[in-house]
């Protein structure tokens, strides 16, 4: 997927100025954040459950390298394949000659993030091969040639009417006006690809290293036709996405889908073992995992933004998100979007391709609060800012900043002489009469402008509390 | 209410307080005076260096880190009128010293002594009703650091509703992010705007004609577009609020 990072500034004024796309954003509020809370109310011990996953996760990260060589033993023990693929070409190059080993022509796909960082059904496509999402929303998307809104719901964004004229054009149904007919046809469309394909994607949850599991988590059952019908099935997975023991695996499914969505338990939970065994009645001939590196080791290396390797893409902190439910996922530019992604996209793609979206945040910590492993996304990107301005990897970025780097060059100085300080209130409090309206500053230029083209300013006050309790505070608290 | 003459403290008054709203300091000064606690001024104070910390520039926000400790050492309680403020010295001031174990545990030290104002009226003075009187409908907004960060959701809601006469609402999304963030109202006004627009529409809604909270950082943004669109809410810091029913 191309990295549109760049213009995240542009593209978020884009979807402000959009009213479908707003109005579908306030459910992210009323619907996902909501139903989140509800269901934290209703899991008594939930800061336990966090705290311990967080501790999982923490030890798993650190022992990273060993748990993926207990997961490729336990894998391969049970017939399945391993790859290791260093970068999303790698992966895409290892997936394309199983098809072709296989004569695949048509492929079925359950939802998976990662296929998104490698442009897969792109890859697909030049390839020859006929490959079809399979999750509803994911379906939407394809049929709209678009990228994921939402981690957890992609098509979040598109109004019934919008999808309903998607399928005449793009699946050419006839047209339906409600959502279970427009679920039908889908249902009806898909069911005639699962039982044609050739070889299954998925990504993958969790992989549970002790008995070498990938556990999937769908509302349709998608995955679970993915991973049974055709003769050969792919998983894909990000390298961080590992769980030491089945008993974990427990804990992790109960966050994820009650930060999720805020379902108690989702329709569908399906573990795969390897291929099809000798007795087994169905499944596929052939298992592959594809573990993805592709800039992950760059995260692991580096100790202030590990955590963010913790993240089970869960979407709470989209959902939390006042940024995210302003702009929604497109303006992000590139496969996650959201809090999460303001630190993994810049990690992944390069923080000079993805600088803006650091900044594009008020701290205001909802994600963290949120957090079923509780990352703590305003620390990180903090520290990203902190990397961008005094740095030594991206002097592109410093001279982009030098302005401000000047103002707090001379904000240093002034707060650190109180006397200065005074001095420059002073001319600021003569400066700013001009523009003065009714105890307001309407409109300023240069680097107020911003402020005040939603909100009026506050004048600098002619007295400042230093000064009031110098001439009158000070003494009053002696007399008594 | 109970006296506190054996209590001293100082006061931080944080840079927009000191700089554009004073009478915030002055309410704080009254109230903090009729309850009995001594006060005083560090007066080579200025600012806490969130700015910089929060841009990015932390060889600037340490400068000013290490100088804020030199200025307030001592046994004093430090009491601020800013949740934010309060959070860059308690929570973020460690981020900044990470790899400084000395100054860490300075650190710790401080921190047990800095209180935002409504905490510090709750928490070390015990006081839960002001015994204060006032009309109107009044609302509360949940700054983000001063929830988040250091916890504080139930202390000024109880010091508001001891004020007989008034009408508390809650504020629907009370807890959702005005959208300031300090220099992202300025590099993005658009974004900016749109959650604040969002965060006045439930304001309106909630029928109030008081809005209180606890940092004038969020207020200036919400009160810059109450006088924007024209609309007659009083934005008040809760230091001012109770000032204000205090007198009577």
């Amino acid at each position: 997927m191309s990295i549109q990072a760049k213009h995240f500034k542009k593209n978020a004024t884009k979807a402000i100025k959009n009213p479908q796309i707003q109005t579908n954003l306030k459910r992210l509020y009323s619907h996902f954040h909501l139903a989140r809370e509800d269901a934290v109310k209703a899991t008594h011990n939930w800061e336990d459950l966090r705290n311990q996953a967080r501790e999982i996760k923490e030890h798993v990260i650190n022992h990273l390298d060993y748990y993926l060589e207990v997961l490729e033993e336990r894998i391969k023990g049970h017939g399945g394949k391993v790859y290791f693929a260093k970068d999303a070409n790698a992966a895409n190059e290892y997936i394309l000659n199983i098809a072709r080993d296989n004569d695949v022509k048509l492929v079925t796909k359950s939802k998976s993030m990662v296929s998104e960082e490698m442009n897969l059904n792109h890859v697909f496509g030049q390839a020859g091969i006929e490959s079809v999402e399979t999750d509803l929303g994911e379906y939407i998307i394809q049929l709209a040639d678009e990228t994921p809104f939402h981690i957890v719901a992609p098509a979040i964004h598109k109004s019934k009417e919008e999808v309903s004229e998607l399928f005449v054009t793009k699946a050419h149904t006839p047209k339906y006006e409600s959502i279970p007919e427009l679920t039908e046809a889908a249902r009806g469309l898909l069911r005639d690809k699962f039982a044609k394909a050739d070889m299954g994607i998925t990504g993958v949850n969790f992989a549970v290293a002790e008995t070498g599991t990938i556990a999937l988590v769908t509302n349709e059952g998608n995955a679970r036709m993915c991973t049974s019908v055709p003769r050969v099935h792919v998983a894909i997975m990000g390298m961080e996405k590992i769980v030491p023991t089945l008993e974990d695996l427990g804990l992790f499914l109960k966050l994820l889908v009650r930060a999720a969505t805020g379902q108690p338990v989702t329709s569908y939970f399906t573990f795969v073992t390897g291929p099809k065994r000798d007795d087994d009645e169905d499944g596929p001939d052939e298992f592959h995992l594809v573990i993805l590196d592709n800039g992950r080791s760059k995260i692991l290396a580096n100790p202030a933004l590990r955590e963010s390797l913790y993240c089970i893409r869960c979407g709470a902190c989209l959902n939390a998100c006042p940024v995210y439910r302003t702009v929604g996922g497109h303006a992000y530019g590139w496969v996650y979007p959201g809090p999460i992604g303001k630190i993994i996209t810049p990690m992944l793609t390069g923080l000079g391709e993805a600088s803006d979206l650091p900044f594009a945040s008020t701290l205001c910590g909802a994600c963290h609060e949120v957090c079923p492993i509780k990352i703590n996304i305003p620390r990180m990107l903090v520290t990203l800012r902190n990397e961008l301005i005094e740095g030594k990897t991206y002097p592109k970025e410093k001279t982009r900043h030098i302005f401000e780097s000047l103002l707090f060059k001379g904000w240093n100085i002034t707060m650190k002489t109180p006397i200065l300080l005074n001095i420059i209130s002073k001319i600021g409090v003569k400066l700013q009469r001009p523009w003065i309206r009714k105890g307001k500053i309407k409109r300023i230029p240069l680097l107020f402008s911003g402020w005040t083209k939603y909100r009026d300013l506050p004048p600098l006050s002619s007295k400042s509390f230093r000064e009031i309790w110098e001439e009158k505070l000070k003494d009053k608290g002696k007399m008594n | 209410m109970s006296s506190s003459s054996n209590v001293n403290a100082s006061i931080f008054i944080t840079c927009l307080v000191d700089q554009l709203y004073p009478e915030v300091g002055q309410s704080m000064v009254n109230i903090l005076r009729k309850l009995g606690v001594n006060l005083d001024f560090p007066k080579e104070q200025t600012c806490c260096g969130q700015p910089a910390f929060n841009s990015g520039y932390h060889r600037e926000a340490k400068d000013m880190a290490r100088r804020y400790m030199k200025i307030f050492k001592g046994n004093n309680y430090i009491i601020v009128p800013s949740g934010s403020c309060g959070a860059m010295i308690r929570v973020f001031y460690n981020q900044l010293f990470q790899d400084e174990p000395d100054v860490l545990s300075e650190l710790e030290e401080l921190s047990s002594r800095v209180f935002e104002f409504s905490e510090f009226l709750v928490q070390i003075l015990g006081i839960t009703d002001v015994d204060g009187k006032l009309n109107g409908d009044v609302t509360y907004h949940d700054c983000c650091h001063l929830r988040r960060e250091l916890g504080i959701i139930s202390q000024p809601r109880d010091l508001i509703k001891s004020v007989k006469g008034i009408n508390f609402v809650e504020l629907n999304q009370s807890d959702v992010c005005c959208g300031f963030g300090g220099t992202f109202a300025i590099k993005y006004p658009d974004i900016s705007g749109a959650i604040l627009d969002q965060k006045i529409r439930n304001i309106k809604n909630s029928g109030a004609d008081i809005l209180v909270a606890n940092d004038t950082s969020c207020l200036m943004h919400m009160r810059g577009s109450f006088s924007r669109l024209g609309l007659d809410i009083e934005a008040m810091h809760i230091a001012e609020f109770l000032d204000k029913a205090m007198e009577g």
